[in-house]
């Protein structure tokens, strides 16, 4: 009985300790979310700008760009992963390869081989463990992200599109990230990045004015070469946007992941609470009988010898 | 002629770099130097790597570092200025981007060197910036003496 006294105790021990490192990790996982929360909206300027400005380009001028011509019969697609370098952030990192897994029996419906590629820890070793290849793998700034590597695997995905296909180069670019909605709401989501759709009017930018028309614009150089210039910058502002998005989602997964683990640690300790005063309660009753077991078998010796 | 003054707007891929009213911007897009007024025809220009000077208002200069990016001047909206590394003048350290500047150019001369026929992009546009910097920072200097 004793023992196990003090193993409900020990027990009751490490789950506090186990809830105080929850509670500190939800609660940075919460001071984080507003931070990257004012990372996207002052990246926020940069793509509305951008947006208007290829398209702007794109109406004004009839370019036609590869970048924005549909590939008739396309065989190859590279997808890209958008997932956390840690774990401890519920589902987060499995619902984003759950939809990438989709988006491969999707493609690989309508014919095309997959190149993946894949951002943040938990992708690369759920890719790593299952032996699927893996074409470009980036890690170690899932919670914040910054544009030198939203450029980076721009630069890649660029590379490998611009690249004719039978010599391994892709046709379509699909990125699998998650879209941050509400603390308590992030979806996981597929984009097409290449090739653009740069007529429809994005879904994070306000639409522009049915009324509204673009002014003739003077280029320099000729439109052209503006939208070879404008077309990489655009795509790493996407790709730099899920990245930022994905980060928010992260962290409010972790902290709603990390709350939960805490309330159910809070639990424990009451129940193991209960138990070990129940044990200690018990032991006492014991004891008690047992001394008064042993003091009326002593009266009952000293009568009978009498 | 309605417009006195240029709104003008600089933003960075990760922050808005600075925003207000000014009477005249210089800056360098791929075909050569170009200064904006009051009223400018609306115009889309690639930036070359540069230092860009904004003319403000309260009669201060700004110069603005930016590595391309472009230049879009919309009439009756703003001008605005993206780069993706677009940094003020003054948040610039001089040292820091001489000493970016000089490992770039070492890094761009031992590939040279060693005989690579296709030249990296990704050192040339560190190069670039690096240097749009130091020029930047250097005006900015002058400027505020």
């Amino acid at each position: 009985m004793a023992a196990s006294l003090r193993e409900l105790r020990q027990r009751r021990n490490s789950v506090s300790a186990t809830k105080k490192i929850t509670k500190a990790m939800e609660l940075i996982a919460a001071s984080r979310i507003i931070k990257a929360q004012q990372k996207a909206q002052a990246s926020a300027p940069y793509s509305r700008e951008l947006t208007r400005a290829v398209s702007a380009v794109a109406t004004l001028s009839d370019v036609e760009h590869p970048l924005t011509t549909q590939i008739e019969n396309p065989t190859r697609a590279a997808m890209l992963l958008i997932t956390s370098d840690q774990g401890l952030a519920g589902p987060y990192s499995a619902n984003v390869l759950k939809k990438g897994d989709q988006l491969v029996e999707f493609l690989d419906e309508k014919g095309l081989d997959i190149d993946a590629y894949v951002t943040g820890r938990k992708g690369i070793g759920y890719y790593q463990f299952r032996e699927r290849p893996m074409l470009g793998t980036w890690e170690g700034f899932s919670q914040s992200p910054g544009y030198a590597e939203a450029r980076e695997i721009a630069q890649t995905l660029l590379d490998a599109f611009m690249k004719p296909t039978d010599e391994g180069g892709v046709d379509e670019i699909h990125i699998v990230y998650t879209r941050y909605i509400s603390r308590i709401s992030q979806v996981p989501e597929v984009l097409r990045l290449l090739p653009l759709e740069v007529v429809e009017a994005d879904e994070d930018d306000k639409p522009a004015d049915p009324g509204e028309m673009h002014p003739l614009y003077g280029f320099e150089p000729e439109p052209e070469e503006v939208m070879d210039e404008l077309l990489p910058l655009y795509i790493s502002s996407r790709i730099h946007y899920c990245l930022l998005q994905s980060a928010a989602s992260e962290l409010a997964s972790k902290q709603s992941a990390m709350k939960a683990a805490t309330d159910n640690a809070q639990q424990l300790i009451e129940s193991l609470t209960r138990q070990a005063n129940q044990a200690r309660q018990a032991q006492i009753t014991q004891e008690i009988s047992e001394i008064v077991g042993g003091a009326n078998a002593l009266a009952d010796a000293n009568a009978e010898s009498e | 002629m309605a417009e006195k003054t240029l709104k003008v707007l600089v933003v960075s891929a990760e922050r808005e770099v600075w925003n207000g009213d000014a009477h005249q911007i210089m800056a360098r897009t791929t075909e050569g130097e170009i200064g904006i007024l009051p009223g400018h025809e609306p115009f889309l220009g690639v930036l070359a790597p540069c230092a860009v000077e904004v003319f403000a208002v309260d009669g201060n200069r700004e110069v603005v570092a930016v590595d391309g990016g472009f230049i879009s001047v919309e009439p009756g909206r703003h001008v605005s200025v993206l780069s993706e590394f677009a940094k003020l003048g003054h948040e610039i350290t001089l040292e820091e981007a001489e000493k970016e500047l000089y490992k770039a150019r070492e890094e761009l001369e031992s590939a040279a060197n060693e005989g690579f026929t296709n030249r990296d992009p990704e050192l040339e546009v560190r190069y670039e910036r690096a240097s749009a910097q130091v020029r930047a920072a250097r005006r900015h200097q002058e400027i505020t003496g």
